[in-house]
């Protein structure tokens, strides 16, 4: 059975939802630019991979919004027809790739993030939350493997390619600081048991960074109080352009089926 | 059609050390449809046309993944893109799978890579034409794809026993790409005015570079013979290109499309008979003077070369990795 019952937690969960889904199709779009472009024939397949699961994350997440909100929208009126100021993406999913060591370290950082939280989410007390989380969990935990494994490969590789994860590193650290700051929405959710808290999600993450970092020889950067908060639409300045690119052939034809 | 530039480069004569004796096992063996596998003897013509072969047919894989790539970001619904992930993904595998193929053969990937990457390699010149549309992903997945497979399936039955298994699984994922390029193309032939458009555009400029993906016409083709008796190509060049014509007009009449050749007709067999092709393009393409010829080197060039701290990265930790196992 559904945890959802009144109006005002169907709004909430709806929001929610569309925040994974948002953040999953913008890291699925990042991704997929490696395509043809990575440093081995097997980095292609391996970021194509990913990015398919992430987007058939993203699909299965915008098709349940839909659902709760009852409008009638598909995943394709989420994905195409809403504007940066709708999107509800972390903002670190939305960085630009760099180099394929930043690249890994944004992947990395938020697989471990994305895959406590799915994890301690499969117990959601929302059903069909539970399910789409229980069928992600499994995927993200070979994200995570394969991140995890390229960060410690290229943290304990090369004098080059230390210097460049460190780099990246401390440049995309301050952008984790939004998954944690917890707001009303996500607290009203967890007393109810529809989503985790948020503290138990960062115990989690830290948990599981900590010794990838020691294997990559990195240092763990301290916290900064700048925070961008893309769950609440105020992205950084990449995710229009990014938004543009997704969107301009589907907005060309407005109504057309492909 | 991947490996056009056999054409140019046959292959050397066998070295006359080679005794008559293991040559005619090896006919033998051949001739009663058996498997050669890397451990065993064979000519090195015929090992040197293998190479040739199988590792062409991997970079038109590879430089293949460009020209719809290109499109993954701009795909115009969530399932396409999903779709054309999975297909570029697919060609990077074939590309992946093809060069382990050509490695049995005792030459290594990163000789075949350098080879792709100075220019000496051939791929299949249909990856130099452009996608300047969305109609282009979706022509080049049921014409090229659909080429693709014409020329392949009968690989599968290929002497060498490496390449007829990977062409087995390969010819598979293929067939797949071509129904999906299909439906992509028939969902465009169904749509609005403009997306009418786009496909008709699109099948305008990719059908008759796709008949040039069969090589050149038996008649100009000398260099066949050989790997017919060896049982590597088994249909020549006019053989499958009527095949594939044969095949697809009437898909392209029931698209309601027009195939952009004035002289196209059937004649009393039923086959489909095509105006004259026109094979100065073609060559001039293979020469690399094609529309995209300098563009795709020149990214598989850039990916190459930005990769290279991540590679050596990657044996460094595999050294140090192992030096710690050791102490
Ligand atoms: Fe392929
Ligand atoms: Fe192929
Ligand atoms: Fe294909």
């Amino acid at each position: 059975m559904n945890a959802v019952t009144t109006p005002a937690t169907a709004r909430e969960l709806t929001t929610y939802v569309l925040r994974l889904a948002d953040t999953s199709l913008v890291l699925a779009q990042r991704l997929s630019a490696w395509i043809g472009h990575g440093p081995a024939i097997e980095e292609d397949l391996g970021c194509a991979n990913i990015s398919l699961d992430l987007l058939g994350q993203a699909r299965l997440l915008y098709a349940y919004a839909g659902e709760l909100e009852g409008a009638g929208r598909t995943e394709d009126d989420f994905a195409y027809l809403r504007e940066e100021c709708d999107f509800l993406n972390a903002t670190m999913a939305e960085l630009p790739n760099g180099d394929f060591g930043q690249t890994i370290v944004r992947q990395c950082l938020l697989d471990l993030w994305r895959l406590e939280l799915f994890e301690q989410l499969t117990q959601s007390t929302d059903m069909r939350l539970a399910q789409i989380a229980a069928k992600a969990v499994k995927e993200i935990r070979y994200h995570g493997r394969y991140s995890s494994g390229w960060l410690v490969r290229l943290g304990d590789g090369t004098d080059e390619s230390h210097q460049r994860v460190a780099t990246a590193l401390v440049m995309l650290w301050p952008y984790v600081a939004e998954w944690f700051a917890e707001d009303a929405l996500e607290q009203a959710l967890a007393e109810r048991g529809v989503v985790p808290s948020v503290a138990a999600v960062q115990a989690g993450f830290e948990a599981r960074l900590a010794p990838i970092l020691r294997a990559a020889t990195l240092t763990r950067p301290s916290n900064v109080d700048y925070r961008w908060f893309g769950k609440r639409a105020q992205h950084s300045e990449h995710l229009s352009h990014l938004l543009a690119e997704l969107q301009s052939l589907h907005r060309a034809h407005p109504g057309a089926q492909w | 059609m991947y490996t056009q530039g056999l054409l140019e480069a046959p292959p050397k004569a066998a070295s006359a050390v080679e005794d008559s004796e293991r040559m005619a096992h090896f006919q033998a063996r051949i001739d009663a449809e058996e498997k050669i596998e890397p451990k065993d003897w064979m000519p090195e013509a015929y090992r040197q046309t293998l190479i040739r072969q199988i590792s062409q047919h991997a970079h038109s894989e590879i430089v293949g993944m460009l020209p719809e790539g290109h499109w993954i970001s701009r795909a115009p619904s969530l399932l396409r893109k999903s779709i054309l992930i999975a297909k570029v993904q697919d060609e990077g595998g074939h590309g992946a799978y093809l060069y382990s193929a050509a490695e049995t053969l005792g030459i290594a990937r990163s000789e075949l890579i350098e080879q792709l990457l100075s220019g000496r390699a051939k791929y299949s010149s249909i990856f130099n034409y452009p996608t300047p549309t969305w109609a282009d992903v979706a022509a080049i997945g049921w014409l090229v794809d659909g080429a693709a497979i014409m020329n392949q399936v009968p690989l599968c039955r290929c002497s060498y026993g490496p390449y007829a298994r990977a062409m087995v699984r390969v010819c598979k994922e293929e067939s797949f790409h071509q129904r999906q390029g299909y439906h992509a193309m028939l969902s465009l032939a169904r749509g609005t005015p403009a997306q009418q458009r786009m496909a008709q555009d699109a099948l305008n400029r990719w059908w008759w570079p796709a008949l040039m993906m069969f090589g050149p016409p038996d008649t100009a083709s000398q260099h066949t013979a050989l790997s017919v008796r060896w049982k590597i190509k088994r249909f020549t060049n006019d053989e499958l290109r009527q095949k594939f014509v044969d095949f697809t007009v009437p898909q392209a009449q029931f698209l309601g499309l027009t195939v952009p050749d004035a002289q196209l007709h059937q004649d009393e067999d039923g086959h489909y008979q095509t105006g004259p092709l026109d094979w100065s393009e073609f060559n001039a393409v293979l020469k690399g003077n094609g529309p995209c010829n300098a563009e795709r080197i020149a990214e598989r060039r850039e990916a190459h070369a930005a990769g290279a701290w991540v590679r050596e990265a990657a044996i460094a930790h595999a050294a140090k990795r192992a030096a710690r196992a050791v102490a």
